[in-house]
């Protein structure tokens, strides 16, 4: 029987050194250590996030009430923001269902945080900085580039204002799939982005300003040449996708109808919905501050600090062993 | 046949793709952490060897392909056939057309044993172990004392596969050749 763990014990080593610079990251920075529950009476609603569900049964009684394991801290995050926690951070454990691969564990580490005040640029710069901390050993050209202009620069098309039939023409073309002919433009977009661009894009890359539909919990924007955009980011380094930043959405009436749109997206997908989450909605009615945040994926930066190619080398127990 | 589903797919999985056999070499799932996860695929098709990049939908479903790997030993040719014998003491012979055989012509050699892809159960491609031993038919005659200096000259094998070896080979002689490279790497 193999009992041993996925990753070298060196590994492991390397593992908690990262995890100690990023604690004295956020220590010299004066930004608060939080643990928030890993188990929730609500999971997230995003149309390509599966929660994993789990059953609590109180003793003396045989009905359990289902509850899920958190895919992000985001939700109660939020609430301790809004509640006055100032700026926050949490090495959390997250949960996604579906999620195996060479670069993906159903049950991973997020660095996540938040800074008041911060808007997307500051964010950005900060994430830069806590990377370099980590990958010391390379001096890292940072590029940033918005979500249009990856699409210009690989693919020729500008993603924001090209017909659906010229994105999904463009797709075909590069990409041998079958999909229907009714798929919604961002599984498109998606498929582009995955496809084509990640491979391309330079070496270290902010990508940011996403199209206003993959807003997720991003709070919308005009762009210089227009267009309503997201203001969220992502973060890729050798082509590995590596954290993901919103400039939060405050407004609790917008938060409703993302939730909504989210289910919406989910019925037709076929997914179960999921309950709204009244707290998070309720903090934002009482008010969260102004506030960017930003999730970064550990193991993903472990496998560039190490130069593994596969997620399981740089965890103790990947989820076929554990 | 039975399907697969797209958390099934792994490397050596073997499926039917617009009506032709093809083998996985290689599976990646992808996914964008806030987008559509895919799962891209390197498949091969056994029939034609062609490799490419195919991506499916989580949660598509394919065909699973009757196709099986065989050890078999060659016995000869009739010209349009190429037997082949099953090791596993059935006895059991298989004809290969020219196309199943495909380049593994150049390294036929009877009783060695080659790995035959069966489909439906009949042959649609063959594969030669990584080394054989092949006599040379024909080569310009060796220069004695010239086995220090790295040249090299054609030489025929009985297979008539050509090959590039040292100027100290004569004909007659058993050579070990790499299949994969069409190499000469040493006497046999």
């Amino acid at each position: 029987m193999p009992w041993q763990p996925s990753a070298d014990i060196h590994l492991l080593k390397q593992r908690a050194k990262v995890i100690n610079q990023i604690r004295a990251f956020f220590d010299a920075r004066d930004v608060l250590e939080v643990d928030t529950p890993v188990m929730s009476h609500y999971g997230v609603s995003d149309p390509h996030i599966d929660s994993i569900p789990v059953s609590f049964t109180p003793d003396g009684t045989s009905i359990g009430s289902s509850m899920y394991l958190m895919s992000s801290p985001e939700y109660a995050m939020k609430r301790l923001l809004a509640a006055g926690s100032g700026c926050i951070y949490q090495i959390a454990k997250a949960f996604r269902n579906g999620e195996a691969g060479r670069r993906h564990n159903p049950e991973f580490t997020l660095l996540e945080w938040y800074r008041l005040d911060f808007n997307l640029e500051q964010l950005m710069q900060e994430v830069a900085c806590l990377i370099d901390t980590v990958l010391i050993d390379e001096v890292i050209e940072w590029h940033f580039w918005s979500y249009r202009k990856a699409f210009e620069e690989v693919l020729s098309i500008d993603p924001l204002t090209a017909s659906d039939d010229a994105i999904k023409a463009k797709a075909l073309a590069h990409v041998d799939i079958q999909m229907d002919d009714c798929s919604p433009r961002d599984t498109w977009l998606d498929l582009l982005m995955s496809h084509c661009i990640e491979p391309q894009l330079p070496a270290a890359c902010f990508i940011f300003d996403y199209p206003s539909s993959q807003a997720a919990l991003a709070r919308t924007g005009i762009d210089e040449r227009g267009n309503k955009v997201a203001r969220r980011f992502e973060v890729y380094v050798n082509s590995i996708e590596l954290a993901n930043g919103y400039h939060e959405l405050t407004d609790a009436q917008e938060q409703e109808q993302r939730f909504a749109s989210d289910n919406a997206a989910r019925s037709a997908m076929g997914k179960v919905s999921m309950a709204a989450e009244v707290r998070l909605i309720a903090a934002l009615q009482a008010g969260l501050p102004e506030c960017s945040g930003v999730a970064l994926g550990v193991e993903r930066l472990l496998m560039l600090a190490s130069g593994e190619k596969n997620i399981a080398r740089v965890m103790a127990f990947n989820h076929h062993l554990a | 046949m039975a399907n697969y589903s797209s958390n099934e797919f792994k490397s050596g999985l073997k499926v039917m793709l617009e009506g032709d056999p093809c083998s996985m070499v290689d599976v990646e799932f992808v996914k964008p952490g806030k987008g559509q996860a895919f799962t891209r695929v390197r498949m091969k098709n056994l029939k034609t060897g062609r490799v490419w990049d195919r991506t499916f939908k989580s949660g598509e479903s394919i065909e699973a392909a009757d196709v099986m790997d065989l050890n078999m030993e060659y016995l000869y040719t009739d010209g349009e056939f190429w037997h082949f014998m099953l090791t596993d003491g059935t006895f059991e012979q298989y004809g290969a057309d020219a196309s199943a055989v495909g380049d593994s012509i150049k390294w036929l050699k009877e009783q060695e044993v080659y790995v035959v892809t069966l489909w439906n159960d009949a042959p649609i491609a063959v594969l030669a172990p990584n080394f054989v031993d092949l006599e040379v038919a024909e080569t310009d005659p060796g220069l004695k004392g010239d086995t220090a200096q790295g040249g090299s000259k054609p030489a025929i094998l009985a297979t008539g596969a050509t090959v590039r070896v040292p100027l100290f080979i004569e004909q007659g002689e058993l050579l070990k050749i790499d299949t994969r490279s069409g190499e000469y790497v040493s006497r046999a």
